[in-house]
């Protein structure tokens, strides 16, 4: 017979929360979160966020012959407010890395970052004073989608990629759900590393 | 009246009819997890180091893939084969061939300049992963399965 939980404090995340000190994690954490993961995997909204070449193929992604709406990520919202997944989608210049990252603080949490193509990912042959050598120096980067453009099926794959990933993760704590971002803050860079 | 007539109810009508229309044509989807469609015959994805039939590495360690490369990914450190440890046909042979696969950009070019035919360009695109540490595929990863156990040696 699983310990019901009393009362449910919003703790910050130094703070132990109620059930994080059980044996085997607490009843609300572990039956809510796969839900909530099926849930979030299932309807990934991507942010619009073109910068080059590739975005073309991501543009071909949720058209008709590849469909990414059959995997919930048709939505491509034109504001990050409504985004939970943003697609680096070409060369990231030094002008732009100060926007990309204002774009993704922008989004609530919880949020992903695919980093599609070569460019995105290392800078790809663009290996000079313009380019940004890596979208991971700027974002915390989930899924890199290697390819020069990846194919919609490529990008497809590494959106089932994240999906995995997203099903797969385990919260620890309440904050770790991340319900409720304006409450528990922003996940900190080293949780995503990890 | 009329109005709303001509200017909703005729719209919609016209719309549905269009997608009515689409109903009857075929199906372009492809479902891509289950069902994958077929690459264009010269499409280059993920590099392969070949073998001959014997066994032996057709990768003679020359660099020129690595010299061709207009993204600079490709690392290749050669050593000497001797009668005791004998990995390719010709005098020496690739210790080490690394390639950045986050930084390729798949132009073929290493293919194009490969003078044993070494290095080819198939067709799995499937190459997304989590770690960018992940995507420095090693000589291991890329050199295709031995046809038999022919290397003698080691």
């Amino acid at each position: 017979m699983p310990k019901r939980v009393e009362t449910l404090v919003l703790h910050d995340s130094a703070t132990p929360v109620l059930g994080d000190t059980q044996k085997g994690g607490s009843v609300l954490v572990t039956s809510v979160e796969t839900l909530i993961n099926q849930a979030r995997a299932n309807s990934l909204w991507p942010l619009t966020f073109g910068l080059a070449c590739c975005a073309i193929e991501m543009m071909s992604t949720v058209a008709s012959r590849f469909d990414l709406a059959r995997f919930g990520s048709e939505a491509f919202r034109a504001t990050p407010r409504q985004a939970d997944v943003m697609i680096i989608a070409g060369r990231l210049s030094k002008k732009m890395a100060p926007v990309l990252r204002q774009i993704y603080d922008q989004m609530p949490e919880p949020k992903w970052v695919i980093s599609m193509g070569a460019c995105a990912s290392t800078g790809g042959v663009y290996n000079n004073y313009a380019i940004v050598q890596g979208a991971d120096q700027i974002v915390p980067v989930d899924v890199y989608v290697p390819g020069c453009p990846p194919s919609p099926d490529a990008l497809i794959y590494g959106v089932l990629k994240l999906q995995e990933k997203i099903k797969r993760s385990q919260a620890h704590s309440f904050t770790d759900l991340r319900l409720f971002e304006g409450l528990t803050g922003p996940r900190s860079l080293e949780k995503v590393e990890g | 009246m009329s109005g709303i007539l001509d200017s909703i109810a005729k719209p919609i009508i016209a719309g549905l009819g269009i997608t009515l229309r689409r109903l009857k044509h075929r199906k372009v989807t492809v479902m891509y997890p289950e069902q994958k469609r077929e690459q264009y015959p010269r499409t280059r994805w993920r590099h392969v180091l070949k073998r001959y039939e014997n066994g032996l590495e057709k990768c003679i360690g020359c660099s020129l893939c690595a010299g061709a490369c207009p993204a600079r990914c490709i690392y290749v450190e050669s050593a000497e084969n001797t009668d005791e440890a004998r990995y390719s046909a010709g005098e020496r042979y690739a210790v080490r061939y690394e390639i950045n696969m986050t930084r390729c950009i798949f132009c073929g070019y290493c293919q194009d300049a490969c003078p044993t035919g070494a290095i080819v360009l198939e067709k799995d695109f499937e190459l997304a992963d989590y770690k960018r540490e992940d995507f420095i595929y090693t000589k291991e990863m890329l050199l295709e399965a031995t046809p038999q156990p022919a290397r003698s040696a080691s």
